[in-house]
């Protein structure tokens, strides 16, 4: 009994002992991020946070940033996102998809707090909306895969068919098809983002089927992990997954969100921020492709032009003429390519996919 | 050398009224240790966690949204306590939850954009109530006609309704001008339930029927002769069928009576904060109220408290997230002590343990 005694008199010291006050910056642009994971699932919130950590180092004497991670994308989200108001954020950045309905609502209540949305469309006027043009780089990795391929076979592992994840899959066929006409895709859907066990075992079934590449829209580096046992070659996804497959990553097509928030965040702190569309892709230095590995130096030059070309803009992935599944030409609203609005809102195959758009 | 648990013949009333207290104490002396080693002020974090959203001025954003987060915890909990009382094990509230969420949703779905008058809310929380009973009599019919054990296909009835959701909103109930994303569109105001108050808050009239709930429950658990069944076949099974209780009936009954509360706590979510379906309503809600119903002792009454003070540490971690800067983590293991410490205070009021010196001595006869 006394030794309990002394335990909570020492207990009663300790939290006596150690109060002090929290300091707090005035000046400083209090900018806010809401993540749908936790920051180490080394895939896209990761790169969330990478982002955020690169603007904390390039700004720190302007900005303080918070974080909130693992929000989930039900009715908590509305409550996490106005608590970064109300916490004295003026720039709030909600980075997944699922916070579009709240970060609306919450930016309607706080007129004088500027919101950025991830990959969403609902815009008003202190309300924008950012996202990448991951396509971009699938459309690279399918001109390597077409070259390093010799069962033709692409094993192909998705999560949701959404228009990003469809689009991704196309811009991978037409850059196969740039360069190898008979390139065939097998195509798995684990429904869900991060899944490492189901993703394995759909890496492996693909490997079985003949896949001798594996690609994926999946965050996990379960399926390289597969492809580095299983001495075939794939691609990283979101994040370089070099450390998972040493031997067996040609590139990855990974988001880099550290400049656009830098930017967000001095629009704000020189008072010019507006309420924008941002789809950026290699030109701005939001995707950017990890080193090309584990291949001849011929495809490496072929992967570099290419890269070289989208980013000067002088190749678009999606150039016309483009056919679709059943053979029927695409019209082309956007000139010589398709318009942002066909690829935002794709839901249909190129020719050559033999495989259907779950829930057509 | 043996350490035994051995049940005390008597129970002191002030011990057992003060043993939630003794627990919550234990509770802030070790978060309180644990923020001093991470070098930040544990006055500090106790205050940002619990003081905070207690005393938000008006107009009481925090104390609403720990109403909202508690309306359906509280709501699933206590239909989840009839089921434990009578040692029925409902684990797939979640599913009820899910497919209470859907069915009321269909009806939303179904009249979005037209002008059809008012009766459109109570008959989807109606549609929510009943789909989440009949999706809770599955396990209960396979467990009465063939012995199936309900933890297991209750729990796995969870995913199906996951999958099920998930088709919905991905297939016929997408939103046509929400560029293929799996979600439905928004809910009209007429399917919607709306806030209660102006301004931030978020505090809707699913509280009310939250609060309904608990009493109804209490009620029936003390006043009724079901309760009276529920709580004899959880305390002597065997005393029970020879009183002519059906336990059969009984597992149809607590299943369906929980089933329709989850269900109706799915349709009230989603017509109340969130306001549209898709596929992020599965946040787990359903295997938290598990929790909830035993943190508050299987009581209607100790479970509103329960839900409230669990969604305190809900809110407050946020509050240390944001202005602490710690991590989501430590919330965490906040709950898991807190958690740790009230079974440990009640196992010890119940129990004494005794450290047997050698196991083979044997007791005197006359003791």
């Amino acid at each position: 009994m006394k030794k309990l005694n002394i335990i909570a008199v020492l207990a009663v010291l300790v939290l006596g002992v150690m109060t002090f006050g929290a300091v707090h910056a005035a000046d400083k642009l209090k900018v806010g991020f809401i993540y749908v994971g936790p920051v180490g699932d080394l895939g896209y919130t990761y790169q969330h946070e990478v982002g955020r950590r690169a603007l904390q180092k390039a700004l720190n004497d302007k900005v303080e940033t918070t974080y909130l991670e693992n929000v989930p994308e039900g009715a908590d989200a509305e409550r996490a996102i106005e608590q970064l108001a109300r916490a004295g954020n003026k720039l709030i950045f909600t980075t997944s998809f699922g916070f579009m309905d709240a970060t609306v609502k919450v930016a309607a209540k706080y007129p004088n707090v500027f919101f950025e949305h991830a990959t969403g469309f609902k815009r008003a006027k202190n309300l924008a909306t950012y996202a990448a043009r991951f396509y971009e780089g699938r459309y690279i990795q399918g001109q390597i895969a077409g070259k390093m391929t010799k069962s033709n076979i692409i094993g192909y592992i998705v999560s949701f068919p959404i228009p990003e994840v469809i689009s991704g899959i196309n811009a991978t066929m037409l850059g196969a098809q740039s360069v190898n006409p008979n390139v065939k895709f097998k195509i798995i859907w684990v429904n869900s983002w991060f899944d490492p066990g189901k993703e394995a075992d759909a890496a492996k079934a693909l490997i079985d089927q003949g896949a001798d590449i594996l690609t994926q829209h999946t965050d996990s580096p379960a399926a390289m992990q597969i492809a580095e046992q299983r001495g075939i070659h794939a691609f990283g996804q979101s994040s370089d997954m070099i450390k998972f497959g040493p031997h067996a990553q040609l590139t990855a097509d990974t988001d880099y969100w550290g400049n656009y928030y830098i930017d967000r965040a001095k629009l704000v702190l020189d008072g010019k921020w507006k309420s924008d569309d941002t789809w950026d892709g290699l030109d701005k230095g939001m995707v950017v492709m990890a080193p090309y590995t584990n291949m001849p130096d011929d495809v490496k030059a072929m992967a570099k032009k290419t890269e070289e070309a989208i980013r000067t803009h002088a190749l678009h992935p999606f150039k016309c003429p483009i056919v679709d599944q059943n053979g029927k030409t695409v019209e082309c609203k956007g000139g010589d390519r398709l318009d942002n609005g066909q690829i935002l809102s794709m839901n249909w195959y190129v020719k050559g996919i033999d495989d259907k758009v779950p829930g057509q | 050398m043996q350490l035994v648990l051995e049940r005390r013949a008597e129970r002191s009333t002030v011990v057992a009224i003060a043993s939630p207290l003794i627990a919550i104490a234990l509770t802030l002396v070790t978060i309180g240790i644990l923020f001093a080693i991470i070098g930040k002020s544990p006055i500090e974090a106790l205050r940002v966690y619990f003081v905070e959203p207690l005393t938000d001025p008006y107009p009481f954003f925090l104390q609403q949204e720990i109403a909202v987060k508690a309306t359906p915890l509280v709501m699933i909990a206590v239909g989840l306590s009839l089921c434990y009382i009578a040692n029925i094990w409902n684990i797939g509230a979640e599913g009820q939850f899910l497919v209470g969420a859907v069915c009321g949703s269909w009806l939303a779905v179904k009249t979005n954009g037209t002008d059809v008058g008012h009766w459109v809310l109570p008959v989807m929380l109606i549609l929510g109530a009943l789909g989440g009973a009949i999706y809770g009599l599955i396990p209960a019919l396979c467990r009465v006609y063939f012995g199936a054990s309900e933890i297991l296909t209750s729990l796995m009835l969870v995913y199906v309704a996951n999958l099920g959701l998930d088709y919905m909103v991905r297939g016929p109930w997408r939103d046509p001008h929400g560029l293929n994303f799996p979600t439905t569109a928004a809910f009209d105001p007429a399917a919607s339930i709306g806030t209660l108050f102006e301004g931030p808050g978020r505090l809707h009239a699913g509280s009310i029927i939250a609060l309904v709930v608990v009493m109804l429950g209490a009620v029936m658990l003390g006043r009724t002769l079901m309760g009276f069944q529920i709580r004899l076949v959880g305390a002597a099974p065997r005393a029970a069928r020879f009183s002519g209780f059906d336990t059969n009936k009984l597992v149809l009954f607590t299943f369906a009576v929980s089933g329709a509360l989850a269900g109706l706590a799915g349709i009230v979510e989603v017509a109340g904060p969130i306001g549209h379906l898709d596929p992020g309503v599965a946040s787990g809600y359903g295997f938290t109220a598990i929790i909830v119903a035993f943190l508050g002792r299987l009581n209607p009454i100790g479970i509103l408290f329960a839900g409230l003070f669990l969604a305190l540490t809900f809110i407050g971690g946020e509050g240390a997230q944001i202005a602490l800067k710690v991590p989501l983590d430590l919330t965490k293991v906040f709950q898991g002590i807190l958690l740790f410490y009230v079974l440990a205070c009640d196992s010890l009021i119940a129990y004494r343990v005794r450290l047997l010196r050698t196991a083979r001595k044997v007791a005197p006869a006359n003791a």
